[in-house]
């Protein structure tokens, strides 16, 4: 593998010499395919890997956890209660004394855990349903969409409300809620790529080659329709991980003593003037590993985008 | 005739839309021998693509349908075939290459994948055996290197080299009859010679009979031995490609003709013919030329002329060859009309 700059420079190279039989033996002719060009392009962009390191870190907190933390995350002390960061709690302890680095660490297990089965939940879903709507068209599309219309004309939050209130309130309830509000958004996307897929020439051909239906589905629709979905997902991860912190915020997600993010902002609300850290520390953390997914996702979809390369 | 590949017979295709059934494909027939080469010519939707495409069953359903008529090959009526008797007809006894070779090819997989899922589908062989094959059909097709094109994948190679990958895909199965749906239309001429070229080789090393749809007459001169006019969803003239380049009988074959640019005379316009194809529905009554033809009469606008055989195995679709001698008196009343 040759690094770009390489590269660069062999062809500047190149492009001076006439090359007067372009197909003589050239070793350099390398086979690129799409993803792997994708990845590349990943790798060029800063902010993509700045995202990425961010969600790394709390990755890499969240499997630490145990090992680095002298405290037990519902290991209350009432002694030590409400005090500022310090040596002994690096951000400080809660209302029962709590150590907040440890909760929050032990919470970022539970918020990425959260953003990933939601998030696959609602793709797989979603997917499916996308691609059954848009190959088969008529009124199978016309029932999927009016379903997928129904649920995005609730507010999301709304809706997850709902679903919890007849579920009930705990955390797996809350992964059900937030892949169900999530399933339209995935949905209409496959939807939509399927249906320009469809029209497709190289569609067309597979058929005329007598393939079958449902190998041109997974092999050339599926494949194809993947990159908004990958785009999708990212940035939906960084939504989960957001709602599942609203509804824990509301008594609706994770129950105590669950160190959930969302739960931790709820909680410490009465002390914001008396022991703002209780509120800050699990704010900007919620907040970084949404900027993180969010900047791997626009990475990506620029990746992607045939349009964007240089 | 025995050696008769695929005979079309009186073939309605018709979409069937908000404003009303469409007759796509009104009654069409006409026949391929093994190893001919034969052309179907027009212009923009005068139905050609739809008759190549109801011979695979590959009309985009809904709208469109085969109505009624029947489609044989070798002796089989594909018109109300079942999808698994299509599939095993598709790639396999009938290919297909289209007009696009910068879209015909899934841009996510490799050359030799796209053609080795192509060989195994119809053939049974390991991956290795299929890929030797692949390489072996890139080479027959002529593209250089070809061990090592298997590997690259579509949006590295140029659009002849893309138009000869889906021909080598259409031809690994050693098919009886190529449909090419306008092949060279969207290349430039040099490499529009050379896809020409290659699809003739084909034809005589492997006696593949080709159905060539084209709006072109030079690529129909260079290659085809007969030639089908279609108008409006119809045949209008039928011949070999001599008689009708030479001698075209149909006002609207003469029409095409005349609007070749000509080398050796200095007229500065380019003749083209009045009008657009008009817009066929269930109830059109009379040719359907009449509204643009010079030589039209009273008749040609009250009834639909049948095609008349002008000659041995020529046929055109016009009232001045209803009889021979009526001929004088019609071509008379054409130019009386227009006076």
């Amino acid at each position: 593998m040759k690094t770009s700059e390489e590269q660069r420079e062999q062809l500047e190279d190149e492009s001076q010499v006439y090359n007067p039989n372009p197909y003589q033996e050239e070793e350099d002719v390398e086979a690129i395919s799409p993803w792997k060009d994708a990845l590349k392009q990943l790798r060029k962009s800063p902010l993509a890997i700045t995202g990425f390191l961010l969600v790394l870190f709390f990755i890499i907190l969240g499997f630490v956890a145990p090992f680095v933390s002298p405290y037990e995350f519902d290991g209350d002390d009432p002694i030590n209660r409400l005090q500022p960061p310090s040596a002994d709690h690096w951000l400080g302890t809660d209302d029962i004394g709590r150590d907040i680095f440890t909760r929050l660490a032990y919470g970022a297990r539970i918020s990425l855990i959260t953003g990933f089965t939601a998030v696959t939940g609602a793709l797989v879903f979603g997917t499916l349903l996308g691609i059954i709507s848009g190959y088969f068209g008529r009124w199978v599309d016309m029932l999927i969409s009016r379903i997928f219309d129904i649920l995005l004309a609730f507010p999301s939050i709304l809706l997850a409300i709902a679903v919890v209130a007849i579920l009930g309130a705990s955390l797996t309830n809350a992964l059900i809620a937030i892949a169900i509000i999530n399933i339209p958004i995935f949905g209409r996307l496959v939807r939509s790529k399927v249906i320009s897929l469809r029209e497709e020439e190289f569609i067309l051909a597979a058929k005329a080659q007598g393939m079958k239906r449902g190998r041109i589905l997974l092999h050339h629709i599926l494949p194809n329709s993947l990159a908004p979905i990958i785009v999708q997902a990212t940035l939906g991860f960084g939504t989960a991980i957001l709602e599942a912190a609203a509804l824990g915020f509301l008594g609706l997600g994770a129950q105590p003593p669950t160190p959930e993010w969302g739960k931790m902002l709820s909680d410490s609300r009465d002390f914001i003037q008396l022991a703002p850290w209780t509120l800050i520390f699990p704010g900007v953390s919620i907040m970084l590993v949404v900027l993180g997914f969010n900047l791997i996702g626009d990475g990506l979809r620029d990746a992607l985008d045939p349009k964007m390369k240089n | 005739m025995s050696d008769t590949i695929l005979e079309l017979n009186n073939l309605h295709t018709h979409f069937f839309t908000d404003s009303g059934e469409i007759p796509a494909v009104d009654g069409v027939s006409f026949h391929v021998n093994k190893g001919e080469v034969v052309g179907v010519v027009g212009e923009s939707g005068c139905g050609k693509s739809v008759t190549s495409l109801s011979v695979m069953q590959l009309v985009p359903s809904p709208p469109g349908r085969i109505v009624s008529g029947e489609i044989n090959f070798k002796g089989e009526n594909l018109a109300f075939a079942s999808e698994k008797r299509m599939r095993q007809i598709r790639g396999n006894e009938i290919a297909m290459i289209f007009q696009e070779p910068m879209t015909s090819l899934d841009p996510l997989y490799s050359i030799g994948n796209q053609l080795v899922e192509a060989i195994r589908m119809h053939n049974k062989m390991s991956k290795k055996e299929a890929r030797l094959k692949a390489i072996e059909m890139l080479d027959l097709v002529g593209i250089p290197r070809a061990s090592e094109v298997v590997d690259e994948f579509p949006h590295q190679l140029s659009g002849g080299m893309r138009q000869r990958v889906m021909i080598a895909m259409a031809m690994a199965c050693d098919p009886e009859l190529l449909i090419a749906d306008e092949p060279t239309t969207a290349l430039d001429v040099t490499i529009q010679a050379q896809i020409l070229d290659l699809m003739r080789d084909l034809n005589k090393q492997k006696d593949t009979g080709i159905l060539l749809i084209t709006h072109d007459l030079g690529v129909v001169a260079e290659m085809c031995d007969r030639v089908v006019v279609m108008y409006a969803g119809q045949v209008v003239e039928e011949g070999t490609v001599r008689e009708i380049l030479k001698d075209p009988k149909h006002p609207y074959t003469k029409g095409l003709i005349r609007s070749l640019p000509n080398l050796h005379e200095k007229e500065q316009k380019l003749y083209s013919i009045p009008g657009t194809v008009p817009k066929v529905t269930m109830d059109s009554v009379g040719c359907r030329f009449a509204p643009r033809c010079e030589y039209a009469f009273g008749r040609c606008f009250s009834e639909n002329p049948a095609l008349y055989e002008t000659e041995d195995h020529r046929y055109a679709r016009c009232f001045l060859y209803d009889d021979f001698e009526e001929q004088e008196v019609a071509t008379h009343a054409g130019t009386d009309s227009r006076s």
